[in-house]
C-alpha cells in the first residue's frame, strides 16, 4: 500500500473522476450490450484463451488487476465463460496449458473464468454476461483495482473504469488499482471508448479495466489492450505506470507491478477480471443489481464503478487511498461524489475520480449479502464431505446429516491438500474453530444424550476415539473398524446389531451416535475426577468493597442485582431449581466469606487477613442452596453496601481472591465459577502483588511484548491450580486507571473465563451494560471442569491451539469452564499423506460436568475433503474462519515477539497465500493483476484490520489496558464474533423504509460511505455507535432525540429517548435486536458529526487510513499485491 | 519437761495460726538458726508459705500511699518495726537503717496519733494508690468449638451464664477454634464479624495484630497519661467490648456458635488449633491491653491437634502420648509444643495477662504441654470429664464468686517483692508467678525454685493463691546475731483489685534469731511441720517438674522422714504410675498454688468413717479403715469419694443394703420415722460432701461408690495397703481389706527407713 501511495493521486484523480463517470456509463451500458462487449474481448481473447482454461480450473475470483493482465486474462476468461466463444479462443490459447494448474501466469483471467466456473457457480456464468458481470464486479472488481490502480495512473483509471463495467472481474478492480493508471491512459483515449468498453464491459467490461491496468502499462500491454480494444488504453497504461507509482504511494509498486505483469496482463488481465465477474455475478448479480442503490449500484454500475475505480485505486494508491475515504481535503470533493457513488451508479453520472474506485475492491457487505442471499433461505444440510457451510453472517438453519453443525465447527478450509508439501506451498493455515457447547437456535435440536450405560461410550481400544456415523461396521456388525486409526474392534454384545445391504447398521438411524454429527454421552464414574461423580458446581461471588467500589456505586447496584439474578441461575432440561450452589465474599486487603447458612438469622461475616497464605475459614454455610438461604442471602445482599458505607480502605488484593474462591471450591470438593468483581491494581501486600508498569514508551519497541505479558508468574501458578479443581474465573473489572488488566486476566484466560473491562465505571452511564453483561454471565449454561480433545484420523493432527482454556500436556485442552460463547481454535498439521478417497475426520470430543452435576461427554464429528489440486483447496476455504485463526496467531504471537514482526508474519503469510493460488490456480496473467481467489476477496481487507486493530497498532488514545483487554477478548472469541469485531457493521437508518422490519443493509466502513444527511450505526460486538450527520433532517432528530437540532443532541449520549413514533421505535429496536446477537451488551455512544467523539468513532471506519498509521483498504490492497509480486518474482 | 514442752508447743501452734490469719504466712522455722551452717544443718530451708491476698475481712484498705524509704536499693515501706523518732518526725528503715524524713502529710504524728501502717496490729496492710489508670477487666473466652453437640451446648450455656456474673463495666472478648481460628468483633451491629486464622500457622505478635488491624495508629502506649484510656477502647473496640453494651449480642453469638463445620472423617480427630488460637489471643491483648489485668479462658475439648502447640496428630490410631512414650522419649511433639506453649506463657506474663485453662475431656488434653501457660501466669487449671458436668459448671461459675465486700475474688498483675533484713537472701519462690530478674542486695546466688530476683510477677491471683519462698541464711557462724536480735521481712504484693484499684499490700514480719546449738530446743520447738513437709513438698514437686522422677524421690528421701513422706512419694506429685502426663500437670498446679491446709489435703489425704456405731470419725488413711459396715468419705482435694463398705457378717449388712437401696428408697423407708437412722445415715456423707464440694475451687470429682465398684479404685489407691494379697492371711479377714499391690506399706516404708537411718549414722 505504502509503495502504490507514494504516487501523487490528486491529479490523477481529477482524470479518474471523469473516467468514472465515464465508466459508470459505460460499464451501465456495457452491462447492457453484454454482448457486444464479448466481441472485443474476443479480440482479446485471443491470446487469452490458454489462461482462460486454466483459469477456468483455477475457480478463483481474481482480484489482481494487472492493468494490462486484467484486460487480457480477464477478457478471455470473460469470454469463456460468459461467452464461450470468446472465451474460448482466449481460453485456448492459455488456458488450456493452465487449466486448472495453469500458472499464475495469467491467472487473472483464468482464474476469473475458472472461478465461476468451478465456483459451480456456473449459474453465475450464466448470468455472466451482464449480470453476472454486475455481480462480480462489486467482488471482482475491487481486488482487480488495486493492483491495476498502481500501474495505470489516473488516466488508465479513467479507462479502466470504462472496463470496470466488465469489471465483473474483480480482478480486474484489483488490478484496476495499478490498472487504473494503465487503464487511465487507455481510458482517457478511449474517452469516449469508456463508454465503449462499458458496454463491451458487459462482457468483458471489466477486462478492460484489467487490461487497463496492469497490463496495459506495460510493455505488453500494449499488444492486449489493442486485441482487447482496451489497447487504446493500454497504451495510456504504459504510460500510466509513471503516472500510477506517482499517484500512488505504490508509484514504486506500481511501476513493478506494470513491469511484472505488464507481460502477462494483457491477456490474463482480461480473462481474469471478466471470469471473476460472471463468478461474482453468479448469485448475487441480479439482486447485487437491484439493491445497486449504492452499493448494489455498484453491481450493476458498480462494475462500471469498479473499472472506473481502478483507475481510482491507482490514485489511491498513490495518495488517493487516504484521500479517497475522505483524510484528504483534496479527495473532498471526489468524495462527495464518492457518497454519491451509489447513485451515480444510478446515474450513471461521471464522477471522475481518478484513484481506485473503492467501490470496485472486494466488498465485504457485498459479499455478506450475496451470501445471505444466496444460502440464507434454505437449511445447511450436514451430510455431504467437504461441503462449504454459509459465512457466519447468514441466518441458516443447520440440518445434522451426520456432520456436526458449522456453530460447533467451522475450518478453514473444507478440502485439505493431501500432502504436507501442498500444505506449505498454500501456506494457508489449515484449522478448525470449535465451539463445543454453542448455543443453538431455537428452531434446532441441542444434541441428543446417549446412555451407553455402565460400560460407558463405545470406543476405538487403540485411539479411544468415540462411536460415530464414520466408524466402519465389519463382518456382519461383529467388529467395526475405527474411522481414526484403522484398528479393528468387537463391538461389544449389547451393542450388536446386524448390517443392512449397504453394509450400514440396521439401527443407524435410531442411534444419534450413528448418524449425527454432534451429540453426548452420558459419562460414567471412570470419566470423573477421583472416580467419584460430581457433585453440583458452585458460583462463588466475589465483589471488591475498596473505597472506589464503593463510591462508584458499584457494590450497592451489584447486591440490588444479585438478589434477583440468584432466582435465574442455569438450570438444566426441565428442573425446577438451579442445582447450583452459590457463595459470597468481599475484600478489600483483607478478604471477608460469609456464613448463609439457612438456619441463621443473620449472616456471619468472617475476615481473613492472612492474605499471604489463603485459606477458606468455613465450610458448611458458605455455599448454600439459594432457594433454602434466600432470607439470609437476601439479608447479606442488604448489608453489604451498608457495612463497608464508610470504607477508608483503597488497597486491595486479587491473587489471593481467586486462591480463596478455588480453595472454597476444593474444599467443598465441587467445581464451580468464581465472579470476581474488581477495581483496582492489586497493590496491597498479598502474593500477586502488582506495580504500575503502564509504559507507553515501550510502544514499537522490542519490549512491547512485555506490556502483553504477566507481570508475574504467580498468576500461572494460580490458574493451573484453578484448573486443577475446575475453578473457573469470570472477572469484571471496573478500573479508574492502570490495572495491568494483561496480568490480572491471566486466570480468567487459562480457566476458560471471561472478562468485561468497565473503565471508568459509573453507575449512571454503565449500569445497564455491566448489569446486562453480568445477567448474561451468570445466567449462561457452563460446563465444568472439561477436557477436550480433539482426535484426527490419520495424516493430519491437531497440533497448536488457541483460546481461553489451559494445557498441561500437547493434546488435552483442560478448561476449568467453558461457556457457549468460548471458542476454541485448532490448528493441524500433515504428519502423513491424506487420501482423497476417505478425506479428513475430526472428532472434538469434550468431557465436561453440566450445570446440574452430571458428568457428559459431548462428541462433534466433522469429515473433511482432500485434494490433490490446489485449486480445490482455494475453492473450499472460508476467509472469516481464516481471519479468525489468524487474529489469533497473532494476538498470541505478541507476547513474544514485537509487533512488527507479529504484523510482518500476517502479511507475508497473507501474500503467500495469495501468491500460491496466483502462482497456482489462476490463469496466467500479468503480474500488475491482482487476482484473489474467489474464497478469498475479502482476505486482504479483513487482514488490514485485524492488522490495524488496536492490538497490532495501537493509536495514541488506546491504553495498555484496552489492549490486553482485546487481546484476551480475542483469543476466545468464535467466526462471528471475530468477523464483526474486524470489520464492523454500518447501518444507514433513513434509508430504508421506515416500515420495512429486516435490518438494513450495511454500508462498507468507511467515512466516504457516510452521508451528513443520514444517521448510521455502527457495531464490532463490543461498541455501539449512532452516528448522527450534521444535515440530518430536523425531523428526523426531533422524532428520534426528541430535541428540535442538531446542536442540541448531547454528544455522548447512551441512552435514546422512549419516543413514540415509528423512526424511534425502529431505532430502539433494532438496536435492542443488534445487542441481542452478541454476547456481550453495547454501550450506545452518540456521536455527532463534527463532534470530538467522532474521533473515536472513526476509529471503527476500517476502511479508512486510521490514524494510528494503519492502511486504508485500498491502500492495504496495494500493498498486498506488491507483497504478491515480489513472491512472484 | 513435758509439760514446758507441750505448753511452748501450744504457745508456737497459736502463734503460728496468729500469724497464718493475720499475715497469711507460715514459716517451716519460727525461730530462725542464726547461721548459714547451722541453718544447712537443719536440712528443712527457711522458707515460709505466703497467701499474698489472704482474705482479711477485718481489714480495709486505708486510701493513701505507701511511705517508701528514700534509699534508693531498698525502699522499704514504712512498718510497725521502724523506729520513729515522732518528734523530730524521722523513721529508721528496719532493714537498711536508713533514717527518713516523714512526708509533710504526717506532720502530725505522735505517740497517741498514729498512722495505721505504723501500729503492730497492721504488720499486714493494703494500700489503694490513687494514681494509674484504671482500665476495666478484661475477659477474652476462646473457646474450643470442636465438641460434641451436648458438651458444646453445656459450654455455651456456662458462658452465656458468666456474662451476667461479670462486672458490667468488664470488657469480653471472644475467639473460637477449631480447624480454624476466629476473632469475633463484637461492636457491630447486624451482621456478625469475626477474622479468621488458619489453625496451622504460627504468627507473631505483629502478624497479628496486622491482620486484626490493631496497628494503625502508632500510637505510643502511655498508660500514665489521663487522656489514652480513650483510645484503648477505641483501638480494639471491635474485639473487646464492654460486657453491659454487648452482652444481648454476646448472647445471640454464643448461641449461635456451630460445632467447627468442618467433617472429620472417620478414624480421626477433630482439627483442634488450640495453639494458634491461644497465641491470638496473646498477640491480641498484647497489642490492645499490655499491662492491664486480663484473664484469657481457653475452654477446650480436646488436644490440640495442628498448627504450632499440637500435641498430638489427627490420626485416632496413634495415642496421645503417656508418661510411658515420654520416658521412651517417643512423644514426638511434645517438646516443640512445650515449647510454644512456653513462648505463650511468657509473653502473656510480661503482658500481666493471666491464662486459664478448663479442660473437658475424657481423654487427655495436652495439659502437660499448656501447663506453663496456667503455671507462669496465675491462672486456673481446670480438668474435667465433660462440659456438661458440675464440676465443670460449678467451678466455672466460682470463678466469679465474689468475697465479702462484693468483689471478685481474683486479682492481677501483680509483682511481689520481698525484701529483707541483712542476714536473710532470697533464695527462690515456687508457685504462679515468673521471675522479674530483679537483683538485689537480697537476692541469693544459691536458688531454690524461680530465683535469681526478689520481685516476680503473678499475672493472676485469688485469696488462696499461696507461694513458697526460700530463704538463705547468709550470716556467718563467727559473726553471730545479737542476743534478741530479730531478722525481719517485708513482702510488698502491688496489684490490680477486681475493682480495677491498683493497691500494694504490704506484710512485715519479723523472727528472733537463735543459736542453733545453744537454743536448739527452741528452733526445734518452732518447727512448723505441716508448713515445712508442704514446702518441702513444693521443692519436690518443682524439680520434678524439672528432673528426672526417681532422681528426685531419692533426693527427698534423702532429705526428710517423715509421716507425710510416705504419701507424698506415692501422690501423684511425684508418682506419675497411674496417672496420665495431663494429670500429673493437673495435680502439681495446684499443689503448686493452694494454701497449706488444700496442700495437706493433697498430700495425705482425709478419711472419714460413717457408721450406726457412732459419730463420724476420721480414721487411718490405711486399707485397715476399710470395713465392711461403714460408709468412707475421702477427700483428696480433687476427689470426694463416698465409699459403701460391703457387710455380710453384720446384722444387715451394706452389701444387701446396697443391692436393696432403691427398693428400700422406692417403699419411702427413709421417710419413715422408724427408719431415720437409715435416712441420717445414708445423708450423713452425703452432706459434709457437699460442704466441700460447696467451699472447694476447683470442684473436686465426686465419686459415689461401693465396694466392688470400678471407682473405689479412687480410694484403694490412696490407702496404706497395710494388706495386700501378699500378707491378707496374716491379717486375717475381718480387719480391713487387701490391696491388690506391689506398694510397700508404710510399715515396710518406715523399716527400711530406719535401717538406713541407722546405716548412714555410721
Amino acid at each position: 500500500m505504502n509503495v502504490n501511495q507514494s504516487a501523487p493521486p490528486v491529479p490523477p484523480f481529477g482524470q479518474p473522476q471523469p473516467v468514472y463517470q465515464g465508466y459508470h456509463q459505460s460499464s451501465y451500458g456495457g452491462q447492457p450490450g453484454s454482448t457486444a462487449p464479448t466481441t472485443p474481448y474476443g479480440a482479446y481473447n485471443g491470446p487469452v484463451p490458454g489462461y482462460q482454461q486454466t483459469s477456468p480450473p483455477d475457480y478463483f475470483k481474481i482480484k489482481s488487476l494487472g492493468i494490462p493482465g486484467w484486460f487480457s486474462g480477464s477478457v478471455p476468461k470473460v469470454i469463456s465463460q460468459s461467452f464461450s466463444f470468446c472465451p474460448l479462443p482466449s481460453g485456448v490459447s492459455r488456458a488450456p496449458p493452465s487449466s486448472e494448474a495453469p500458472p499464475a501466469s495469467t491467472a487473472q483471467a483464468p482464474c476469473g473464468q475458472a472461478s465461476y466456473g468451478q465456483f459451480g457457480q456456473g449459474d453465475v456464468q450464466n448470468g455472466p454476461s451482464s449480470t453476472v458481470q454486475m455481480q462480480r464486479f462489486p467482488g471482482s472488481q475491487p481486488f482487480g483495482s488495486v493492483p491495476l490502480a498502481p500501474v495505470v495512473s489516473q488516466p488508465t483509471v479513467l479507462q479502466p473504469y470504462g472496463p470496470p463495467p466488465t469489471s465483473a472481474q474483480v480482478t480486474a478492480q484489483l488490478a484496476g488499482m495499478q490498472i487504473s493508471g494503465a487503464v487511465a491512459p487507455a481510458l482517457p483515449p478511449v474517452g469516449l471508448g469508456y463508454g465503449s468498453p462499458a458496454s463491451l464491459a458487459s462482457a468483458s467490461g471489466s477486462f478492460p479495466n484489467p487490461g487497463l491496468y496492469g497490463s496495459y502499462p506495460q510493455g505488453q500491454a500494449p499488444p492486449l489492450s489493442q486485441a482487447q480494444g482496451h489497447l487504446g488504453a493500454q497504451p495510456p497504461q504504459r504510460s500510466a505506470p509513471p503516472q500510477a507509482s506517482t499517484f500512488t504511494s505504490p508509484a514504486s509498486g506500481g511501476p513493478r507491478m506494470p513491469s511484472m505483469t505488464g507481460p502477462f496482463l494483457p491477456g490474463q488481465g482480461f480473462g481474469g477480471p471478466s471470469l471473476s465477474q460472471p463468478n461474482h455475478v453468479s448469485s448475487p448479480p441480479p439482486q447485487a443489481l437491484p439493491p445497486g442503490t449504492q452499493m448494489t449500484g455498484p453491481p450493476g454500475p458498480p462494475p462500471p464503478m469498479h473499472s472506473s475505480q481502478q483507475p481510482g485505486y491507482q490514485l489511491q494508491q498513490n495518495g488517493s487511498f487516504g484521500p479517497a475515504r475522505g483524510p484528504q481535503p483534496n479527495y473532498g470533493s471526489p468524495y462527495p461524489g464518492a457518497p454519491t457513488f451509489g447513485s451515480q451508479p444510478g446515474p450513471p453520472q461521471p464522477l471522475p475520480p481518478k484513484r481506485l474506485d473503492p467501490d470496485a475492491i472486494p466488498s465485504p457487505i457485498q459479499v455478506i449479502e450475496d451470501d445471505r442471499n444466496n444460502r440464507g433461505s434454505e437449511p445447511f444440510v450436514t451430510g455431504v464431505r467437504g461441503q462449504v457451510p454459509p459465512l457466519v453472517t447468514t441466518n441458516f438453519l443447520v440440518k445434522d446429516q451426520g456432520n456436526a453443525s458449522p456453530r460447533y465447527i467451522r475450518c478453514t478450509s473444507y478440502n485439505i491438500p493431501c500432502t504436507s508439501d501442498m500444505a506449505k506451498q498454500a501456506q494457508v493455515p489449515l484449522a478448525a474453530v470449535i465451539k463445543p457447547l454453542a448455543r443453538l437456535p431455537p428452531e434446532e435440536a441441542s444434541p441428543y444424550v446417549v446412555d451407553h450405560g455402565e460400560s460407558g461410550p463405545l470406543r476405538c481400544n487403540r485411539c479411544k476415539a468415540y462411536m460415530c456415523p464414520f466408524m466402519q461396521f465389519i463382518e456382519g456388525g461383529r467388529r467395526f473398524q475405527c474411522c481414526f486409526c484403522s484398528c479393528i474392534n468387537d463391538v461389544p454384545p449389547q451393542y450388536f446389531q446386524h448390517l443392512d445391504h449397504t453394509g450400514k447398521r440396521v439401527d443407524a438411524y435410531d442411534r444419534p451416535e450413528l448418524s449425527l454429527g454432534s451429540y453426548e454421552f452420558l459419562a460414567t464414574v471412570d470419566y470423573c475426577k477421583n472416580n467419584k461423580f460430581p457433585s453440583p458446581p458452585a458460583f462463588i461471588f466475589m465483589i471488591d468493597v475498596s473505597y472506589n467500589a464503593i463510591r462508584s456505586g458499584l457494590v450497592r447496584l451489584l447486591c440490588e442485582e444479585l438478589k434477583s439474578l440468584l432466582d435465574f441461575l442455569p438450570r438444566e432440561g426441565g428442573t425446577e431449581e438451579s442445582a447450583i450452589r452459590v457463595g459470597f465474599v468481599t475484600y478489600n486487603k483483607v478478604l471477608h466469606f460469609y456464613n448463609v447458612k439457612s438456619s441463621l438469622a443473620q449472616p456471619q461475616m468472617m475476615v481473613v487477613s492472612d492474605v499471604a497464605d489463603m485459606f477458606v475459614p468455613l465450610l458448611d454455610g458458605f455455599l448454600v442452596n439459594v432457594s433454602e438461604s434466600r432470607a439470609v442471602i437476601t439479608s447479606l445482599l442488604d448489608q453489604i453496601p451498608e457495612m463497608f458505607a464508610d470504607t477508608r480502605e483503597t488497597e486491595t488484593v486479587f491473587a489471593p481472591v481467586i486462591q480463596a474462591g478455588m480453595e472454597a471450591l476444593k474444599a467443598a470438593e465441587c467445581a464451580g465459577k468464581l465472579f470476581l468483581f474488581h477495581t483496582s491494581l492489586p497493590i496491597a501486600e498479598a502474593p500477586g502483588k502488582l506495580k504500575n508498569r503502564d509504559d507507553r514508551k515501550l510502544i514499537n519497541t522490542d519490549k512491547e511484548k512485555t506490556l502483553f505479558q504477566p507481570q508475574t508468574g504467580a498468576y500461572q501458578t494460580l490458574a493451573k491450580e484453578c484448573v486443577a479443581q475446575g475453578c473457573c474465573v469470570d472477572l469484571f473489572l471496573f478500573p479508574n486507571q492502570y490495572v495491568d488488566v494483561a496480568t490480572l486476566s491471566v486466570v480468567p484466560q487459562l480457566t476458560g473465563g471471561s472478562v468485561y473491562k468497565y473503565a471508568c465505571f459509573q453507575v449512571e452511564n454503565d449500569q445497564e451494560r455491566f448489569l446486562s453483561d453480568l445477567r448474561r454471565d451468570v445466567q449462561k449454561v457452563v460446563g465444568f471442569d472439561a477436557v477436550m480433545r480433539v482426535r484426527t484420523s490419520t495424516g493430519i493432527r491437531a497440533v497448536d491451539f488457541f483460546g481461553a482454556f489451559y494445557m498441561s500436556n500437547t493434546t488435552d485442552v483442560e478448561l476449568a469452564g467453558l461457556d457457549g460463547d468460548k471458542t476454541v481454535t485448532v490448528e493441524f498439521k500433515h504428519d502423513d499423506r491424506l487420501n482423497e478417497e476417505s478425506g479428513a475426520l475430526l472428532q472434538c470430543a469434550l468431557l465436561y460436568t453440566s450445570c446440574a452435576g452430571q458428568r457428559r461427554l459431548r462428541i462433534h464429528n466433522l469429515a473433511l475433503n482432500c485434494c490433490t489440486q490446489l485449486a480445490d483447496l482455494y475453492r473450499n476455504c472460508e476467509t472469516d474462519t481464516l481471519i479468525n485463526y489468524m487474529a489469533k496467531f497473532a494476538y498470541r504471537g505478541v507476547l513474544n515477539s514485537p509487533v512488527k514482526t507479529v504484523r510482518d508474519t500476517l502479511i507475508t503469510q497473507c501474500a503467500q497465500i495469495l501468491a500460491c493460488y496466483r502462482k497456482n490456480c489462476a490463469s496466467p496473467s500479468s503480474a500488475g493483476q491482482l487476482i484473489l481467489p474467489e474464497c478469498m476477496k475479502l482476505l486482504p481487507v479483513y487482514l488490514n484490520c485485524v492488522l490495524k486493530s488496536d492490538v497490532l497498532q495501537p493509536g495514541a488514545e488506546v491504553t495498555t489496558d484496552d489492549r490486553a483487554y482485546v487481546r484476551q477478548l480475542v483469543t476466545s472469541m468464535d467466526v462471528a464474533e471475530t468477523n464483526v469485531f474486524f470489520y464492523p457493521r454500518l447501518l444507514p437508518l433513513t434509508k430504508s423504509p421506515i416500515e420495512s422490519a429486516t435490518e438494513p443493509p450495511a454500508v462498507r466502513a468507511s467515512e466516504e460511505r457516510l452521508s451528513n444527511g443520514d444517521i448510521y450505526l455502527l457495531e464490532n460486538g463490543l461498541n455501539l455507535f449512532l452516528w448522527v450527520g450534521a444535515s440530518v433532517q430536523q425531523g428526523v432528530v426531533q422524532s428520534l432525540f426528541n430535541v428540535s437540532s442538531f446542536s442540541q443532541i448531547t454528544s455522548g449520549l447512551s441512552v435514546l429517548p422512549v419516543l413514540d413514533n415509528p423512526l424511534s421505535k425502529k431505532v430502539r429496536g433494532l438496536i435492542d435486536s443488534l445487542r441481542a446477537q452478541r454476547s456481550r451488551y453495547m454501550k450506545l455512544i452518540v456521536v455527532k458529526q463534527e463532534d470530538k467523539l467522532e474521533m473515536l468513532f472513526k476509529h471503527f471506519l476500517v476502511e479508512d487510513k486510521s490514524l494510528s498509521g494503519g492502511a486504508s483498504y485500498v491502500d492495504f490492497l496495494c500493498h498486498m499485491h506488491k507483497e504478491i509480486r515480489q513472491l512472484l518474482s | 519437761m513435758n509439760g514446758s514442752v507441750f505448753r511452748t508447743m501450744a504457745t508456737y501452734l497459736e502463734f503460728i495460726q496468729q500469724n497464718e490469719e493475720r499475715d497469711g504466712v507460715r514459716f517451716s522455722w519460727n525461730v530462725w538458726p542464726s547461721s548459714r551452717l547451722e541453718a544447712t544443718r537443719m536440712v528443712v530451708p527457711l522458707a515460709c508459705l505466703l497467701t499474698p491476698l489472704k482474705e482479711r475481712p477485718d481489714l480495709p484498705p486505708v486510701q493513701y500511699e505507701p511511705v517508701l524509704c528514700s534509699r534508693p536499693t531498698c525502699k522499704a515501706i514504712l512498718n510497725p518495726l521502724c523506729q520513729v523518732d515522732y518528734r523530730a518526725k524521722l523513721w529508721a528503715c528496719n532493714f537498711c537503717f536508713q533514717r527518713n524524713q516523714f512526708p509533710p502529710a504526717y506532720t502530725g504524728i505522735s505517740e497517741v496519733n498514729q498512722p495505721a501502717e505504723l501500729m503492730p496490729q497492721f504488720s499486714t496492710i493494703e494500700y489503694v494508690l490513687q494514681r494509674g489508670a484504671q482500665s476495666p477487666l478484661i475477659f477474652l473466652y476462646v473457646v474450643d468449638t470442636c465438641l460434641e453437640e451436648d458438651d458444646l451446648q453445656a459450654l455455651k450455656e456456662s458462658l452465656q451464664m458468666s456474662l451476667s456474673l461479670l462486672p458490667p463495666d468488664a470488657l469480653v472478648g471472644l475467639i473460637t477454634f477449631g480447624r480454624m481460628v476466629q476473632v469475633h468483633e463484637l461492636s457491630c451491629e447486624g451482621i456478625s464479624k469475626s477474622y479468621v486464622f488458619r489453625g496451622t500457622k504460627d504468627l507473631t505478635a505483629k502478624q497479628i495484630q496486622d491482620m486484626l488491624g490493631l496497628t494503625k495508629p502508632a500510637v505510643p502506649m502511655q498508660q500514665a497519661r489521663p487522656g489514652p484510656p480513650q483510645e484503648h477502647p477505641f483501638v480494639s473496640s471491635r474485639f473487646l467490648q464492654p460486657v453491659h453494651k454487648i452482652d444481648m449480642n454476646l448472647t445471640d453469638l454464643l448461641g449461635e456458635l456451630q460445632r467447627d463445620p468442618w467433617p472429620v472423617t472417620q478414624g480421626k480427630r477433630p482439627l483442634r488449633s488450640t495453639g494458634v488460637a491461644l497465641s491470638i489471643a496473646v498477640g491480641l491483648l498484647e497489642g490492645t491491653f499490655p499491662n492491664t489485668g486480663a484473664r484469657i479462658m481457653l475452654f477446650t475439648g480436646g488436644p490440640p491437634t495442628q498448627g504450632p502447640g499440637m500435641v498430638v496428630g489427627d490420626e485416632l490410631k496413634v495415642p496421645i502420648r503417656s508418661w510411658h512414650d515420654i520416658e521412651k522419649d517417643n512423644a514426638r511433639f511434645m517438646k516443640k509444643a512445650t515449647k510454644h506453649y512456653e513462648m505463650l506463657a511468657n509473653r502473656t506474663a510480661t503482658n500481666g495477662h493471666c491464662i486459664d485453662i478448663y479442660a473437658c475431656a475424657l481423654d487427655q488434653t495436652g495439659l502437660l504441654e499448656m501447663k506453663c501457660c496456667a503455671n507462669l501466669t496465675g491462672g486456673h487449671m481446670v480438668m474435667g470429664d465433660s462440659f456438661n458436668t458440675s464440676l465443670f459448671k460449678q467451678t466455672f461459675q466460682r470463678i466469679f464468686s465474689k468475697d465479702f465486700n462484693g468483689d471478685f475474688r481474683m486479682a492481677f498483675g501483680a509483682t511481689l517483692e520481698v525484701k529483707t533484713s541483712r542476714e536473710l537472701k532470697v533464695a527462690g519462690a515456687i508457685g504462679p508467678c515468673v521471675s522479674l530478674n530483679v537483683k538485689g542486695p537480697c537476692v541469693s546466688e544459691n536458688e531454690l525454685g524461680v530465683g535469681g530476683t526478689n520481685q516476680w510477677k503473678i499475672c493472676g491471683l485469688d485469696p488462696t493463691s499461696t507461694l513458697g519462698i526460700y530463704f538463705e541464711v547468709v550470716n556467718q557462724h563467727n559473726a553471730p546475731v545479737p542476743q534478741g536480735g530479730r531478722g525481719a521481712i517485708q513482702f510488698v504484693t502491688q496489684y490490680q483489685h477486681s475493682s480495677t484499684q491498683r493497691r500494694i499490700r504490704v506484710t512485715t514480719i519479723a523472727r528472733n534469731w537463735a543459736d542453733a546449738q545453744s537454743q536448739l530446743r527452741h528452733i526445734e520447738a518452732a518447727f512448723d511441720q505441716e508448713a515445712a513437709a508442704v514446702l518441702m513438698a513444693r521443692l519436690g514437686v518443682f524439680r520434678a517438674e524439672s528432673e528426672e522422677g526417681p532422681d528426685v524421690l531419692r533426693w527427698l528421701d534423702r532429705q526428710l522422714i517423715r509421716l507425710f513422706m510416705f504419701h507424698l512419694r506415692r501422690s501423684p506429685f511425684l508418682q506419675v504410675f497411674n496417672n496420665s502426663p495431663d494429670e500429673s500437670s493437673y495435680y502439681r498446679h495446684h499443689f503448686a498454688r493452694q494454701d497449706l491446709t488444700q496442700s495437706l489435703i493433697m498430700i495425705q489425704p482425709i478419711l472419714y468413717s460413717y457408721s450406726f456405731h457412732g459419730p463420724p470419725e476420721p480414721v487411718l488413711l490405711d486399707s485397715s479403715s476399710i470395713l465392711a459396715d461403714r460408709i468412707l468419705l475421702m477427700d483428696t482435694f480433687f476427689q470426694i469419694v463416698i465409699y459403701l463398705g460391703e457387710c455380710f457378717h453384720s446384722g444387715f449388712g451394706w452389701f444387701v443394703l446396697v443391692q436393696t437401696i432403691a427398693q428400700w428408697r422406692k417403699a419411702g423407708y427413709q421417710d419413715m420415722p422408724e427408719y431415720e437412722n437409715f435416712k441420717h445415715l445414708l445423708q450423713a456423707p452425703l452432706d459434709d460432701a457437699q460442704e466441700i464440694l460447696q467451699a472447694r475451687f476447683p470442684m473436686p470429682r465426686y465419686i459415689n461408690t461401693e465396694h466392688g465398684g470400678s471407682q473405689a479404685r479412687f480410694l484403694l489407691s490412696k490407702v496404706n495397703p497395710s494388706q495386700t494379697h501378699n500378707n491378707l492371711y496374716a491379717w486375717g479377714q475381718e480387719t480391713g481389706a487387701p490391696i491388690l499391690t506391689d506398694d510397700v506399706s508404710l510399715q515396710v516404708f518406715m523399716d527400711h527407713l530406719k535401717k538406713l537411718a541407722v546405716s548412714s549414722a555410721c
